[in-house]
């Protein structure tokens, strides 16, 4: 098999260690040799966090190279730009969580945010695939990134995983109340 | 859902996907360690949130997180003279405060072996520099193994743990921030559990344990012998792993995670050198590099950090005149940062342009995104008590920062924090500023598990010494920036509950004339208490007390009854100072174009700081979301 990368973005506080935990059990219950690694530590303060996921046969880092990732998943707008322009191969795909967490320059008015037409703008220059979530009346903005996990599955934007795949991974990692209500609002999603 | 913790006491041989902090801890566990300990720091503070899934009366080993490296390494010291395997793990950087006890180590006979966990952090990920704590290894005579990923990181282990209690000497397994955090399916083998001898082995017969003057030297033959015979186990080929390719031309000597890289870059490039892998890297083994050498015309030495495996390796081929070209460090920008596949196609690029990958090609336009550094949570008390602090400072004046969350207290708008250096230094560093200054008031900051952590001989020397300082401390109860981790003033350790030490119990014990104490949230106070403690001839400190907010939220949601709120914004009210995203820049607050302002629903957390900053008063309180 080729391999697959995958580069995740989002903000400190968003929820991507989950996102990329479950996309990488995933490919497990899929049977596909995958390597990940997320950001820990002081960066997780609401700053930029990433995470890397590698599928495929001959893969050996669990970090992905600049502007070799088939598919940039995002939990933010600012973010998805700043990691599609990074990390995006030819041909790539960006799907994002269309969200914005003002970054500090913004706020303080010494730079302009990011808009949605920017990031479409953004990825026809570059001839990439964009999908782009929204999800009106989540109960909890903390479930975006279930959210978006469906629209992953439901486009098939990760070559070889199922909805099942999908499913089991988020049984390995959530229980009781959690697990029934972002499982519920996956399967409502897909 | 899935049980980590009955995966890790699993009796039987399993795979899972687990990250190296992870793997790490089953090592542990099948190596029968008895007593680990640490201090919380990145990036291995998930090793201990791995023992912390283990319910207490499960947990195979005594684990504590002790008031700073150095007495966690003291700690470990202890339980392997009196015959337990013992383990100590922390950051990068804790290694300073730890060596003075770490250096002596091999000058002792560790009957129950120890296996010091080093998380070195190359790329700067979460410290403060890139420090390669190969050279401490060298200067204490101690052998080091290096991982590249989750599944010999729980090998190695291993191999650490019979070497050490082979040869009762400390060995350090190191690994580095990605090696850490790296997640793979990794094969576990069969435990069962061993019957334990509680029996307090120490002995003064398996000593000396006093190295004082004369009594040194048979010290340190000992510890030199110890390492000499290392070398001569080092040779094993089974500690290393040699990818040959009969490639008369081309070898590659590297280590850890820039193997991997190295991988990938061939895996695209096609490029096929011959590699050879150390597993352990100090002390090398000699008559394999040479065997190495001797087999190819050009070696390249692809070591992420400081040339230290270069000079060896240079000198080993100089003492043995051996003929071949070796390639290492070329620039400065070959000491620099991590060893990632981009980095080392650029390295390669540079020695054998046939063989590295071809970089991808970036896009041929570019969007301005503005950088997003780390910042404070919504509702975080630091920036409520930074707001404060800042109204009762002159630009002037200077501002010692210290390690924690409150080191971000140093970014626009607050600019609290001018210094940094180290865990508690800025005590002292804000003494020595007070020298021969008359005009420029001198504020440090300092965080509570800080403060027990390397805190307290700062302060002990402003008032043994009368310095004219203020010092600012931040409690929050908890050491927040690596997780959450209770320190000796949160009333729990690791395992149970504990008197809480006082901070402020501490500082009058210690005679501190002026303590001025006040909740994070209550900023008019804070600024008038900061006033009066800058005012004071001599040593004061303000206490900003309130419990983090972070872990606070958290607890309330867990809670049944547990009703979300969020402020808003009255419209009307507003006249557009901004004083909230300029002055006080909570990140839930949201600056439109037009200059009209909105809050966040994502961000919000209700705490309601924010409404005494506004002058306008356009906030409105937190309601029910």
């Amino acid at each position: 098999m080729k391999i697959f990368n995958i580069y995740l973005s989002g903000v400190g506080g968003q929820g991507i260690g989950l996102i990329s935990e479950i996309i990488l059990r995933a490919a497990d219950h899929a049977g596909l040799n995958a390597l990940g690694v997320d950001t820990h530590g002081l960066a997780q303060r609401g700053g930029m966090v990433s995470s890397h996921i590698r599928i495929g046969e001959n893969i050996h880092s669990p970090l992905v190279s600049k502007h070799k990732a088939e598919l940039v998943i995002s939990l933010e707008r600012h973010e998805a730009v700043r990691a599609a322009a990074d990390y995006l191969a030819e041909n790539g795909t960006l799907v994002y969580y269309n969200t914005s967490w003002q970054p500090l320059p913004v706020r303080l008015k010494k730079a302009q945010g990011i808009s949605e037409q920017q990031v479409e703008d953004f990825c026809q220059k570059g001839a990439f695939r964009l999908f782009k979530v929204y999800q009106n009346d989540l109960p909890d903005p903390r479930m975006q990134n279930i959210a978006l996990l469906a629209a992953i599955c439901k486009n098939k934007l990760v070559a070889g995983l199922a909805v099942e795949h999908y499913q089991k991974a988020m049984n390995d990692l959530m229980a009781g109340r959690m697990l029934e209500t972002n499982l519920g609002m996956f399967k409502s999603l897909i | 859902m899935k049980s980590f913790a009955d995966m890790l006491l699993s009796r039987e041989a399993f795979s899972e996907i687990v990250m190296g902090n992870t793997a790490v801890v089953r090592a542990m566990i099948e190596a029968g360690a008895r007593v680990v300990t640490s201090y919380p720091g990145s990036p291995t503070p998930e090793i201990a949130s791995a023992i912390a899934g283990i319910k207490a009366e499960d947990r195979p080993f005594y684990f504590e997180f002790s008031t700073n490296e150095k007495v966690a390494t003291e700690v470990a010291y202890g339980a392997s003279v009196n015959g337990h395997l013992s383990t100590v793990f922390f950051k990068s950087v804790g290694l300073n405060v730890a060596a003075d006890t770490f250096v002596q180590l091999s000058l002792m006979n560790l009957i129950g072996g120890m296996v010091v966990i080093l998380g070195d952090d190359p790329g700067a990920n979460s410290s403060q520099n890139e420090q390669d704590n190969r050279h401490l290894a060298r200067l204490s005579y101690t052998p080091i193994f290096e991982p590249a990923n989750p599944q010999e990181v729980y090998q190695y282990y291993k191999a650490a743990a019979i070497l050490s209690r082979q040869l009762h000497i400390p060995v350090i397994l190191r690994l580095t921030t990605h090696v850490c955090h790296a997640k793979q399916k990794v094969n576990f083998a069969a435990w069962q559990p061993a019957d334990f001898d509680k029996t307090p082995a120490f002995d003064v017969k398996n000593g000396p344990y006093m190295p004082l003057t004369s009594l040194v030297f048979p010290m340190k033959r000992r510890a030199l012998g110890n390492l000499q015979q290392v070398a001569e186990m080092s040779e094993n080929k089974g500690l290393h792993q040699l990818v040959g390719n009969e490639n008369p031309r081309q070898g590659i000597v590297t280590f850890g995670m820039p193997f991997l890289s190295l991988l990938d870059c061939l895996a695209e490039s096609g490029g096929k050198p011959d590699i050879l892998k150390l597993g352990m890297i100090y002390p090398l083994p000699q008559k394999l590099i040479a065997e190495f050498l001797r087999n190819h015309e050009e070696v390249f030495v692809l070591e992420e950090l400081d040339d230290i495996i270069e000079g060896e390796i240079k000198r080993l081929a100089f003492e043995q005149q051996i003929k071949v070209k070796i390639h290492g460090k070329t620039d400065i920008e070959s000491w620099i940062g991590e060893y990632t596949a981009d980095k080392v196609a650029v390295l390669l690029a540079a020695i054998w342009p046939e063989i590295a990958p071809k970089p991808a090609a970036a896009p041929d336009f570019s969007v301005a995104v503005p950088p997003r550094p780390a910042q404070m949570c919504p509702g975080c008390g630091h920036r409520s008590a930074f707001h404060a602090v800042k109204q009762a400072l002159g630009d002037d004046d200077i501002k010692v920062a210290d390690i924690g969350c409150h080191t971000l207290g140093f970014m626009p708008p607050y600019n609290m924090g001018q210094l940094l250096m180290c865990m508690g230094a800025s005590t002292g560093i804000a003494a020595g500023m007070s020298l021969f200054n008359a005009s420029r008031s001198v504020v440090c900051f300092l965080g509570d598990s800080t403060f027990f952590h390397a805190g307290i001989p700062g302060i002990v020397n402003a008032l043994f010494n009368k310095h004219n300082i203020t010092l600012i401390i931040m409690e929050n109860g908890t050491t927040a920036m690596t997780g959450h981790q209770d320190h000796a003033a949160s009333g729990r350790n690791f395992n149970q509950a504990t008197d809480k030490i006082p901070v402020r119990g501490v500082l009058e014990g210690l005679g501190v004339k002026h303590i001025y104490e006040v909740d994070t949230y209550q900023q008019e106070k804070l600024t008038e208490m900061v006033k009066e403690a800058v005012a004071v001839e001599g040593f004061a400190v303000v206490i900003a007390r309130h419990p983090c907010m972070l872990k606070l939220m958290r607890e309330q949601r867990r809670k049944e009854n547990f009703q979300a709120k969020m402020v808003s914004i009255d419209k009307q009210a507003c006249n557009q100072t901004h004083a909230c995203v300029s002055d006080f820049a909570c990140p839930t607050f949201i600056m439109h174009e037009d200059g009209s302002i909105d809050v966040n629903p994502d961000l919000c957390i209700g705490d309601g700081s924010c409404l005494q900053t506004c002058p306008a008063k356009a906030i409105n309180r937190p309601e029910n979301r």
